[in-house]
């Protein structure tokens, strides 16, 4: 493995990890909320065996509650699940659409904590690109921090993807004061190895406030 | 003598329940979303016990007791968080935080802090109530 190989390799292990952190994070907030609404049922339990009558409503709010978060963390571990297989294969067909899903799913929380919104424009129609999964998620994540760093809090960001005659072209758009000082230089060594692994190219373009990435159909399957 | 706790979370669905659940311990709760209204909701009164989340947008909580700190130094600050890594944790106590808590947290074991954290401030405070009467007695000598 040469230097730029373990530079790409290190980097995945810290997206990984930083996503992997994550999603715990939001997996001990599903828990606590289920926690105290069944806290709170004992305490409605306790009451009733000393006289007060239970509200069947306040039960089917909380049973609701319940379920909400439920649904809350089965998308958060299908989520996890697609990105832990994303690593299984160097060059597989994947819907572009499924690839940012995943990713808008597992900055959910980043995003929040910057104040950022996320807003994806859907592809028309279906898109696959053969591609290495999880690569191509690590770089879109460091293009979205990049953006996120750019717009600063309250702003919006803007996602598409779509075709292009080799493969297929995701932007960050919306990306205001992208030549303002305080923006920490892009792309860095890091997006560049990884994109060159990924045969996928990052135009930064002040002009038109985006980043583009193309990515290029892998042959080498 | 009811406690007067500020519980700050940006979950809703945990920040109403819990907040039901110890008033009916008969604490007196005030909850916020977010630590903005949390710092607003400190210029109007005074709390024993102040429990924070420490993952939050716009203002993390490590920010946030920073600034609880420099407001009221006599905070007690309980933090409540999900899964925090081991220097977040340090830092926080080296902010000043008088206790930590992780998620899912059994609502005994935080009703027991809270306990222990107000008497910790009613110390404080008459420790503070003694010494500007001494200084008061000395400069004036009455």
């Amino acid at each position: 493995m040469n230097i730029q190989n373990d530079q790409i390799g290190l980097g995945g292990i810290q997206f990984f990890g930083k996503m992997a952190a994550s999603i715990s994070h939001e997996i001990k907030n599903v828990l606590a909320i289920i926690n105290e609404n069944a806290g709170l049922l004992e305490d409605i339990c306790f009451m009733a065996e000393r006289g007060k009558p239970i509200d069947p409503a306040r039960l089917k709010k909380l049973s609701g509650s319940v379920k909400d978060q439920i649904r809350r963390a089965d998308h958060i571990m299908t989520m996890m699940n697609r990105f832990a297989h994303s690593v299984d294969e160097a060059s597989v067909s994947i819907d572009v659409s499924e690839i940012t899903q995943i990713l808008v799913s597992l900055s959910a929380r980043f995003v929040a904590m910057r104040g950022v919104v996320l807003e994806v424009v859907k592809p028309a129609g279906s898109l696959a690109i053969t591609t290495f999964p999880f690569g191509l998620l690590n770089l879109l994540w460091l293009c979205l921090d990049y953006a996120m760093a750019v717009v600063g809090p309250g702003k919006a960001i803007e996602l598409l993807a779509e075709k292009t005659a080799d493969g297929a072209r995701f932007r960050f758009g919306r990306l205001e004061h992208m030549e303002a000082g305080a923006v920490p230089p892009f792309p860095t060594e890091r997006e560049t190895a990884l994109s060159q692994t990924l045969y996928a190219q990052i135009l930064r373009d002040p002009a038109a406030r985006e980043v583009r990435v193309l990515v290029a159909q892998r042959r080498d399957a | 003598m009811t406690e007067k706790v500020l519980i700050v979370d940006d979950e809703k669905g945990f920040l109403d329940v819990l907040a039901e659940r110890m008033q009916s311990r008969g604490m007196e709760v005030t909850t916020a979303t977010s630590a903005k209204e949390a710092l607003q909701k400190m210029e109007a009164q005074t709390f024993d016990a102040i429990v924070l989340d420490l993952m939050m947008p716009e203002m993390g909580g490590i920010e946030a007791l920073q600034h609880i700190k420099e407001k009221n130094p006599d905070s007690e600050v309980i933090l409540l968080t999900g899964q925090p890594s081991v220097s977040k944790g340090v830092e926080a106590m080296k902010l000043g935080a008088s206790d930590f808590l992780i998620k899912p947290a059994d609502i005994n074991e935080l009703t027991e802090k809270i306990k222990l954290a107000k008497a910790h401030r009613m110390i404080l405070v008459e420790k503070k109530t003694a010494k500007k009467v001494k200084d008061i007695l000395k400069t004036k000598g009455w």
